[in-house]
């Protein structure tokens, strides 16, 4: 029962953390002050208590987007185990629902876009399909051959299944699959090399420019529904890369916690060190993904 | 020569001498001199007796280091330049905006800044007839899947208002359509019946990152035109506030490069190394734009030489520092992958359209003020001339970083041999019925002010042509077959004024 609600409670509440640590690690390496660890939380709370901003040509559709988002990203939370224990919603084939609730928030954020008819919106939700197009078979696949390596067609099944040994006997399945998650990650949480965050250029924009009429609660809903999502990516990533298993339920957590920290500094070092990929390259970029999902679920098909 | 009259940079001559050539001979001598490698630094329309125009044009001539100026008598229409010679086309939609003569057969006839027409003979046209800003009819490409899209004049950024329309297929741009005109204010205008008190504070606040370099400008058209001498030091110290301006600018637009395209080092490091530039501004002056620096006769503050020693000092820091963050750019290659072909102007094209500054010296053209029209300082110390070929926003950036250490140097040089002398020359005022022009090598590109005084030596017509006014169309010119998220990178490469442009 606490292992649920842990499991439950603290994405929700340090999902927003990240964030925080990706700016503070940026910041750092530029040699900044950088904003506090908490802003996010901030800016959130400020957010809720404004009142939105509504566009005469939106329709329902517009108002429906954030929240349709957020409750579906939320959902996907609670298919992603955390310290490798049984996650509050498991079954067989769950990882499909996982990749179908991303799915879902994406096509509402991408309507509630082109309801507003701004041409800076439609562009940003024209690159987003295009992109997210290529980057859910890259994470679709490299979840398959997880799934083939454990035998198992649950997410709390194959990252609780993932073990040293498994590292031990088929390092470069899983390295694969691992690299083409991290190339997922950055692209779904719109980070550099694929996107840029800290811009403020409509016209170079993918997923920012989407929610550029999103005010108030609304936009609140948003920032929060896509640092869960960074969350759930990360939790999935952090397990499969570090499996602990047999260790026990605090230490796993404690792992697990730790290495999800530890992405986002990894994540803050590399928008710290390079510049965002010209947009034309972004589908090499994932179409490198798809090709290391790819091998990694044919060596594992081939294996004895 | 061709009727042309011949002078040089800061050389005032009568201004009757100015050869008035029928409209023909007029058009022929400027083709003529355009093809003959001249450019056209500026063209503008002062009213003539009858309710005719008079319009003067200004060529330079690079190799030889003269200009040439000449003018003709317009009436209502006249048979456009443009089609001819392409660098005359911003200056004659904005004289015929100006003054409502017609350029026939010019091609793309649109406002450049939607002022009101300036003859007040021709009287004032209805409110209703009065251009409305941002409203034209925009050049489009119909088709099925042609989008258009719309920035500005409100930016996401702290920045300048301008109107963008791009014309695109996909993400692919087919055609940039740029409106100005939002920061009119009528400077040139304010300029006639001067100089007054307030004539150096509209130059140094005509474009505000300009500071120096137009107030330059401003002050050398002042002296020629009142035979006036600057004293040595003065002008050594002009000297260095132009080249510190020139590097605080370069400095900070190569930390918006690397902004633009997500890289963070190079981003934070330039940005603190402009303001400790700027701050090297401050410390000649008071002001960390130079307001105050460049008066008519001298400059407003002397150094001394513990001031001397501590900018010294500081200097050396920052050209290590630059040092470290510039090279960053060119040693990272995803930074590289970006600059490296975006945004490329032809030699070909460049030279048509008449881009100047170092957007003219990155498609391998060498067109430097400093170098070929010499003024002030630079006719003694000479810097050589920063370029590159590619065009591209690579190029732009590295005759950036060219330019950044060849100014620190000539800066540090300058200063270790300050020549005694008094700062500030007793002022006279302009001599009556002159012409002069003058140039400057500001960090945008040329700087060109014309003046013609009345017969009391007030100044009768005052003309000014930031490098802006001849850049923008190449930008617009540098996005076509561009992805459309390659243009703020590419604008940033140019980073041209909007308040220098719109005066």
């Amino acid at each position: 029962m606490t292992q649920i609600l842990v499991n439950i409670l603290l994405p929700l509440i340090l999902a927003p953390l990240l964030l925080g640590v990706i700016n503070r690690t940026k910041a750092v390496l530029a040699g900044r002050t950088g904003q506090p660890l908490l802003q996010l939380y901030f800016d959130l709370w400020k957010l809720l208590h404004k009142g939105a901003v509504y566009s005469r040509t939106t329709s329902w559709v517009f108002r429906a987007g954030p929240m349709v988002g957020l409750a579906a990203i939320l959902t996907a939370s609670a298919i992603v185990p955390l310290g490798e224990t049984s996650a509050p919603l498991h079954f067989a084939g769950d990882l499909i629902l996982l990749a179908y609730l991303l799915g879902l928030a994406r096509f509402f954020t991408v309507i509630a876009a082109l309801d507003t008819g701004s041409a800076f919106e439609g562009m940003g939700a024209s690159r987003e399909v295009t992109f997210s197009a290529l980057a859910e078979p890259a994470f679709l696949l490299g979840l398959a051959a997880l799934a083939r390596l454990t035998d198992n067609l649950s997410l709390t099944g194959i990252l609780g299944g993932l073990t040293w040994h498994t590292w031990a006997a088929s390092a470069p399945e899983l390295a694969m699959a691992a690299a083409a998650m991290l190339i997922v990650f950055l692209a779904e949480n719109a980070r550099i090399p694929v996107d840029d965050p800290n811009t403020h250029l409509e016209l170079t924009m993918i997923h920012e420019v989407m929610v550029l009429d999103h005010s108030g609660p609304d936009f609140a809903f948003i920032l929060y529904g896509s640092s869960v999502k960074m969350w759930v990516l990360g939790a999935i990533l952090v397990q499969a890369v570090l499996p602990a298993s047999s260790a026990g339920y605090e230490a796993r957590l404690a792992i697990c916690l730790a290495g999800m920290f530890a992405l986002a500094v990894l994540v803050g070092v590399i928008e710290s060190v390079m510049a965002r990929l010209r947009m034309i390259r972004v589908p090499q970029l994932l179409v490198a993904a798809i090709a290391f999902s790819l091998l990694a679920i044919i060596l594992v098909l081939r294996r004895p | 020569m061709n009727g042309l009259l011949q002078l040089r940079n800061a050389q005032a001559v009568r201004a009757d001498s100015v050869p008035r050539l029928s409209v023909e001979e007029f058009r022929e001598a400027v083709i003529c001199a355009v093809e003959g490698g001249a450019r056209l630094s500026a063209m503008f329309g002062r009213p003539a007796e009858g309710n005719r125009l008079l319009v003067t044009a200004v060529l330079a001539n690079d190799p030889d280091g003269t200009l040439q100026a000449c003018s003709t008598v317009v009436d209502g229409g006249y048979d456009s330049i443009t089609p001819d010679c392409p660098q005359a086309h911003w200056f004659e939609r904005e004289i015929a905006e100006q003054w409502g003569v017609r350029p026939q057969g010019h091609p793309w006839l649109k406002p450049v800044r939607f002022q009101p027409p300036c003859r007040p003979a021709a009287g004032q046209p209805p409110a209703a007839e009065r251009p409305v800003i941002g409203v034209t009819d925009f050049f489009r490409v119909e088709g099925h899947e042609i989008h258009e899209v719309a920035v500005g004049p409100v930016h996401a950024g702290v920045i300048e208002p301008g109107h963008f329309r791009f014309q695109c297929f996909g993400e692919n741009v087919l055609h940039l359509e740029i409106s100005l005109g939002y920061q009119h204010r009528g400077v040139e205008r304010a300029m006639i019946g001067g100089p007054t008190a307030r004539s150096s504070h509209y130059m140094e606040t005509l474009a505000g990152d300009t500071t120096i370099g137009h107030a330059t400008a401003y002050c050398q058209l002042l002296e020629a035109l009142s035979g006036s001498h600057v004293p040595a030091r003065a002008e050594v110290l002009r000297g260095v506030a132009l080249e510190l301006e020139r590097v605080a600018n370069h400095v900070g637009d190569l930390g918006a490069l690397a902004g633009d395209v997500g890289f963070l080092p190079t981003l934070s490091y330039c940005g603190r190394i402009r303001g400790d530039v700027l701050n090297l501004t401050a410390m000649l002056c008071g002001n960390r734009f130079g307001r105050g620096m460049v008066r008519p006769g001298g400059v407003g503050f002397d150094m001394d030489s513990a001031r001397v020693e501590e900018l010294l000092k500081r200097l050396a820091v920052i050209a290590k520092d630059t040092a470290i963050s510039a090279n960053l750019l060119w040693d990272t290659p995803s930074v590289q992958a970006r600059f490296e072909g975006a945004g490329t102007v032809s030699r070909e094209l460049a030279e048509q359209i008449g881009l100047v500054g170092p957007a003219a010296r990155a498609c391998g053209l060498e067109r430097d003020i400093q170098n070929h029209h010499p003024s002030g300082i630079y006719r003694f110390a000479h810097i050589p001339l920063s370029g590159w070929d590619s065009g591209d926003v690579f190029a732009r950036a590295y005759v950036r970083w060219l330019e950044i250490q060849r100014s620190l140097a000539f800066v540090s040089e300058q200063l270790r041999s300050l020549p005694e002398d008094v700062v500030m020359a007793s002022p006279s005022s302009p001599a009556g019925n002159r012409f002069a022009v003058s140039m400057v090598e500001g960090w945008r590109g040329e700087i060109c002010h014309v003046a013609v005084t009345d017969d009391r030596g007030r100044l009768a017509a005052y003309k000014v042509a930031d490098p802006s006014f001849h850049n923008w169309f190449g930008l617009a010119c540098a996005l076509r077959n561009q992805p459309i998220s390659d243009f703020p990178l590419c604008n940033k490469s140019f980073n041209l004024s909007y308040c220098g442009h719109d005066l």
